[in-house]
């Protein structure tokens, strides 16, 4: 019998004593040993920390009563752990060591995960390939001369490439998605509040949101029954009850009867690759097998979702990011004469290029005279796409787009062109933006053995609904268990 | 509006922001940006007359909690990240203020 993998394998082999808490997690360590190399998924490995752990879990005599028994997991390196430096993926925070655990990684060891250790993501979580991370790219598992998407691009590979069966990443406008979908494993952005962002490192904080990857959708949602839930050290965070995630998902059994789906298609234009649209209509076909109804809809305002995203994305990152000022943490430029030379000198050395490109922009359209042209303007039409959203879901459950308009794409290709790396996210950000929960699934490959994500998104809060539609896709193909095998693209067509 | 982001928007805006730019970010932060902004000016032929702006997405905001006392880090932990400080004073230190 094959080792136990996925999340629900894990716990159920640990809890019957088939495995134990410390075997698991040295295998995954050795896997991460073997394959990390490689891909550069892993900005620290907590390998003594994780032992440790694993040892008091095989210790103590509640196990059966722990949902994630055992399951070995990695963070995105912007989510605080105590004690594990913590840089997202910057040199301003180089060595950073947080005080304090961001609340998920509380919840995940109370629920008897063990944190394996932090994944390489773009510096504060600015990007769409992980190339603008200050400690070097992370390589595509499925063609390792291609990105993994981004920003989450260390948390994708490193479920893609089986080294860990769980991950969390954050997704302001399809950091979780996006590179889910090129890495070929499902990616959950929950309900803007349904998971507390107590210790993730703030980039837009209208936007931000946590969220699991795994190699199927009931992984996805044993890891939410752990993740959600109020906590009233994040004021965003809602109080609303918590649906049985993974009960929801046994309880519906793939089918999809009455479920209506909605299409944008008019959204589909030219930047959508062939390949991409061509797996994404023989997905819909397997749902509407599956009992779904596939309906036309239009979200015309989503056309503007990438300029709007990117107007207030910035605005709200020029404003959390002015607290690397050098003074309590994060790097310090040397021989400053004053306290303002310290300040501009610490962020010029500290911060990379796209996070000054952002910063510039951000600072720029929330100043005087430029306000009401472009960060109204778009809080404006951010109100046009919600009500887009309103307007469709009066008539649908959930709405089908691909997660990415390409498939995976050649290291270097875009960190030229910014407006060119931004269009990477032109059918996530809206999810964002309106709040909406919205998951990607693997659905096939284009150009070769390069993946290609499906994404549903739901109405506000329905998190249930699109992992429900997820996972009926899921049981209805075979997707999920192709492997990738770390090869160069040109090889592996 | 993007014919009006200049070299002299780029050094007013670094200034706003506290962020000194080399010679080279100088040449292509601004034809960048001004580039995104030629992008971004697309949302410029939305008719949003009366539209309301939305800042957060709805029901989101407005959580209030009781107003109690409540632990917070220890003082020596909030300084142990700084790049200077005097931990048995308690205080972080900077470059002079006052001559």
């Amino acid at each position: 019998m094959e080792a136990p993998f996925t999340v629900a394998e894990t716990r159920e082999a640990v809890r019957s004593g088939r495995a134990s808490s410390v075997e698991i997690c040295r295998a995954a360590l050795d896997r991460i040993a073997a394959a990390d190399p490689g891909i550069n998924a892993f900005r620290a490995v907590a390998a003594e920390r994780a032992l440790a752990r694993a040892a008091q879990l095989d210790a103590r005599g509640d196990r059966a009563t722990l949902p994630l028994l055992g399951v070995p997991v990695a963070i995105k390196d912007n989510l605080c752990t105590r004690g594990i430096a913590t840089t997202a993926g910057s040199r301003m925070l180089d060595g950073y060591l947080p005080p304090y655990d961001a609340d998920v990684v509380e919840r995940l060891e109370s629920a008897g995960a063990v944190i394996i250790g932090k994944t390489n993501c773009d510096e504060f979580a600015m990007g769409s390939s992980t190339e603008n991370s200050a400690y070097g790219p992370t390589r595509n598992p499925w063609a390792v001369d291609r990105t993994p998407g981004g920003s989450s691009g260390g948390s994708a590979a490193a479920v893609a490439a089986r080294m860990v069966p769980l991950s969390l990443g954050s997704d302001t406008g399809g950091s979780i998605r996006q590179p889910a979908a090129l890495c070929g494993v499902v990616g959950f952005k929950p309900s803007y509040g349904r998971v507390s962002r107590y210790g993730l490192i703030a980039f837009a904080s209208s936007l931000d949101q946590v969220g699991p990857f795994a190699t199927t959708v009931m992984d996805a949602a044993l890891a939410m029954d752990v993740l959600a839930g109020h906590d009233p050290r994040d004021s965003t965070s809602s109080p609303a009850p918590v649906p049985a995630f993974a009960r929801a998902l046994d309880e519906s059994r793939g089918e999809l009867k009455g479920v209506r789906i909605g299409v944008p298609r008019a959204l589909f234009t030219d930047g959508v690759d062939a390949g991409v649209l061509a797996a994404f209509d023989a997905a819909l076909d397997v749902s509407r097998a599956c009992g779904a109804e596939i309906v036309d809809i239009a979200l015309p305002y989503n056309a503007q979702a990438i300029p709007v995203y990117y107007i207030i994305a910035t605005a709200e990152a020029s404003a959390n990011l002015a607290r690397y000022d050098g003074v309590r943490y994060g790097f310090r430029a040397a021989d400053a004469r004053s306290v303002g030379e310290m300040y501009e000198r610490s962020r010029e050395g500290g911060f990379g290029r796209e996070v000054k490109r952002r910063i510039i922009l951000g600072t720029y359209v929330l100043s005087a005279g430029y306000y009401d042209a472009y960060y109204l303007k778009a809080q404006q039409v951010r109100t046009l796409i919600r009500r887009d959203y309103d307007a469709a879901f009066a008539g649908v459950d959930v709405i089908a787009m691909p997660t990415s308009p390409t498939p995976a794409f050649p290291l270097g290709e875009r960190t030229g062109d910014p407006v060119r790396m931004y269009l990477s996210d032109v059918f996530t950000v809206s999810a964002n933006l309106a709040g909406l929960p919205a998951v990607t699934v693997p659905c096939g490959f284009a150009a070769g053995r390069l993946p290609v994500g499906l994404q549903f998104t739901g109405r506000p809060m329905d998190d249930s609904g699109v992992l429900r539609v997820a996972d009926a896709y899921e049981r209805a193909t075979s997707w999920s268990t192709e492997r990738p095998d770390a090869r160069p693209s040109s090889l592996s067509r | 509006m993007s014919q009006g982001f200049t070299r002299a928007d780029l050094e007013r805006v670094a200034r706003l922001a506290r962020l000194e730019l080399d010679a080279s970010e100088q040449d292509l932060f601004a034809r960048q940006v001004a580039g995104i902004l030629e992008y971004a000016d697309q949302i410029q032929r939305v008719d949003t007359t009366d539209v309301e702006p939305t800042s957060h997405p709805p029901g989101s905001v407005g959580a209030m909690r009781p107003d109690a006392v409540r632990p917070s880090l220890p003082r020596g932990e909030a300084l142990a990240g700084a790049p200077d400080a005097d931990i048995a004073a308690g205080l972080f230190k900077v470059p002079r203020v006052l001559g």
